[in-house]
């Protein structure tokens, strides 16, 4: 006997019997670009999408630097080494246990130039609820790590080897009251940027310094 | 869908327009400072003609090998962890989502922006099956909490003011009916939906692009909402229309250049975020959805439509959108691009949506994937006529002009003697409120006392060199 045609083989059958004639896939050439340093482009396009940016040489300036910015929070939680916050993401078990969180710290591996986005992996964000959940972001950038624009952006990206990337651009928004902009619709309501080069491997966190489950003061 | 009565934009169209002299005015104003962001984006990038270029070839090249591109998606994706289904129709599609949830006893959804899910009219389905389905897009919310459809397909609540949004969240969730302050209102909403993506079982999005070469789907709102929904609860329902594939990640960076600029005049949205397979600890099920699509693709006049990245561009252009609000359309889809897409779900219901346009190829101009759209407009009037669709009075206008432009000595005849019956013509047959709402406002350009022809014998012909 034979077993009906399933849906999807419907819709297949039903394709190629449509297909109208072939068209071939273009060529998608280099397109030229003004010389110059990519970093105040970033700069200018993250300023215009809502977010900020900040010098920073050390993690300790980076740490101050967050204190700074946010005197008032009380979970800080992080993903990377160089600020060690009050709780460490690679402790959280469930994404709902970062609803409390006031800070975010996470380090992108790149940024776009043309648009002031960043590129966050679910390998940078460890629990992918932590760029959205937190209410406020600060993102480590290194410097040298900027693209010039998406074409090259899609050249660095490494979609097979990642669950989950996103290119952040800025705080979240919406203009859907009256097309007037507003800042922190449903994920962060402030993002960012300090720019700290890579931390070579000597400063990165061993996993056995996490105390899973248990907040950290801030100091 | 099944064929219900006609929708009749016009009328539709002069509620808006007559309801007072706000909401029209503004609605007309945002969307053309929209455009304006739009066209100030697209002036900076230098090569942007060539990438709308690209895009439509990476679009048809696409459409025209689309079972394999969506086999190839479906094996990567696959591997990948996700779960793939394939949809008929909306249906089918309701279908599948209402039985996910069921098989792990999800009562509460939150779910993103989706004009698939809206096509499949899909949230009341869920509802009456006991399912809660809470938007969390704030003009979608906005749109949900008012029981009306989303009237622009980036920006849901663009027809409503201020007060608007206030008295509605006054009354749906009791805040300060006089605090109008957009901060204000998206604070609301924002206080509003944390819980509720705390609480949901699953969350929900569409999908912007799906990457054959990755099995990889994209998402892009500037809120950040579909990312809560994909990350917190355990389950990730996406609803993608089959013709969203793009074949390679390389494609990607064309399409991510034009779509936010093309749409809100910047960058890009303020997420664009990528879905591999389920994220860690969670569940992944990826919902193809036809309903009407493959066969599209044998309609030669109007597959190209199936190109359409829905950034909403030809919307803010269109003079007739503008004016008329996108819940005059009646339909799923609104604006130029709503008046070729929508004949094809069904003709009858949709038959009057051609003619709620001037014509003017503005939408075609500024497409970022270069649909024909106006000569598609023009072409779905041709299909609607043959069907015998027109209204009374646009077939006997229409029967005139087509027998005059048919036989060029009685149209010269025709002008001449039009040229007095045109002066009175106007307001009574054509800007007739009852007739012809869309003419309240407006006015045929003045004739010239001469007309072309009678100047060009006078001074340009052979007669007229002979004269001199």
């Amino acid at each position: 006997m034979q077993r009906p045609q399933t849906s999807r083989e419907t819709i297949l059958t039903s394709i190629r019997a449509n297909l109208p004639k072939p068209v071939e896939h273009p060529h998608i050439p280099v397109f030229a670009r003004a010389g110059g340093p990519l970093k105040p482009a970033f700069e200018q396009h993250l300023r215009e999408a809502g977010g900020a940016f900040h010098d920073v040489s050390s993690a300790a300036e980076a740490e101050a630097k967050l204190m700074a910015l946010h005197p008032g929070a009380k979970v800080v939680c992080s993903a990377v080494p160089e600020i060690y916050g009050t709780r460490r993401v690679e402790a959280v078990q469930d994404p709902h246990q970062l609803a409390d969180v006031d800070v975010g710290v996470v380090r992108a591996q790149f940024g776009v130039a043309e648009s002031g986005a960043v590129w966050l992996t679910q390998e940078d964000l460890v629990v992918n609820a932590l760029g959205v959940l937190s209410q406020h972001l600060i993102v480590l950038l290194d410097p040298e790590q900027i693209v010039p624009d998406m074409h090259a952006a899609y050249r660095r990206v490494r979609l097979n080897e990642t669950a989950f990337g996103c290119f952040m651009m800025g705080p979240s928004a919406t203009a859907d009251v009256e097309a007037t902009l507003v800042h922190g619709a449903q994920g962060a309501r402030s993002l960012n940027i300090f720019f700290l080069s890579s931390p070579n491997q000597g400063l990165a966190l061993q996993k056995t310094d996490v105390d899973p489950g248990e907040d950290q003061p801030i100091d | 869908m099944g064929s219900a009565k006609q929708v009749d934009p016009a009328a539709a169209a002069e509620l808006f327009i007559i309801r007072d002299h706000v909401h029209e005015p503004m609605h007309d104003r945002f969307l053309w400072a929209t455009m304006q962001r739009r066209n100030k984006e697209a002036a900076a990038i230098p090569e942007w003609e060539e990438l709308r270029e690209i895009a439509s070839t990476i679009k048809e090249h696409t459409l025209t090998h689309l079972d394999q591109y969506l086999e190839e998606f479906e094996a990567n994706a696959t591997k990948r962890g996700a779960h793939v289904h394939w949809a008929l129709d909306a249906a089918e599609h309701n279908e599948i989502v209402y039985s996910i949830l069921e098989d792990h006893g999800a009562k509460e959804l939150i779910k993103s922006k989706s004009m698939l899910q809206e096509e499949c009219q899909m949230a009341p389905y869920l509802q009456n099956r006991g399912i809660k389905v809470i938007e969390s897009d704030l003009g979608e919310r906005i749109q949900q909490l008012d029981g009306q459809p989303p009237s622009h397909i980036v920006f849901p609540s663009i027809h409503k003011t201020r007060q608007d949004v206030a008295r509605l969240f006054a009354r749906t969730i009791g805040t300060n009916p006089d605090n109008d302050d957009p901060h204000f209102l998206t604070e609301v909403m924002r206080n509003n939906a944390r819980p509720r993506f705390l609480a949901a079982d699953a969350g929900m999005t569409g999908g912007n692009f799906a990457i054959a070469e990755t099995g990889t789907f994209m998402v892009c709102t500037n809120e950040g909402n579909a990312d809560i929904g994909a990350s917190v609860p355990p389950i990730h329902i996406a609803s993608i229309g089959i013709e969203k594939i793009v074949p390679r990640v390389e494609d990607m960076g064309v399409f991510l250049r034009l779509l936010a600029r093309s749409a809100e005049g910047a960058p890009l949205t303020q997420y664009s975020s990528h879905f591999t397979g389920p994220r860690k600890g969670g569940e992944l099920h990826i919902v193809l959805v036809d309903n009407g699509r493959s066969r599209r693709l044998a309609m030669p006049e109007f597959w190209h439509s199936l190109k359409c990245i829905r950034c909403g561009a030809c919307m803010n252009t269109c003079p007739v959108y503008r004016r008329s609000g996108g819940l005059a359309y009646g339909a799923t889809y609104s604006g130029p691009i709503g008046v070729i897409l929508d004949p094809t779900f069904d003709e009858f219901k949709y038959s009057e949506l051609p003619f709620h346009s001037t014509l003017c190829g503005s939408c075609s101009e500024v497409c970022p994937v270069r649909i024909d759209i106006s000569d598609q407009i023009f072409k779905w009037r041709r299909v609607m006529a043959k069907k015998g669709y027109l209204p009374l009075a646009k077939r006997l206008s229409f029967a005139v002009a087509g027998y005059v432009f048919a036989h060029p000595e009685e149209y010269h005849v025709v002008q001449k003697f039009a040229e007095p019956a045109l002066e009175y013509a106007p307001h009574f047959l054509l800007y007739n409120n009852s007739l012809n709402p869309w003419g309240r406002d407006r006015e045929l350009p003045h004739l010239a006392k001469q007309t072309f022809r009678e100047w060009y014998l006078e001074n340009r012909s052979e007669n007229a060199k002979a004269a001199n």
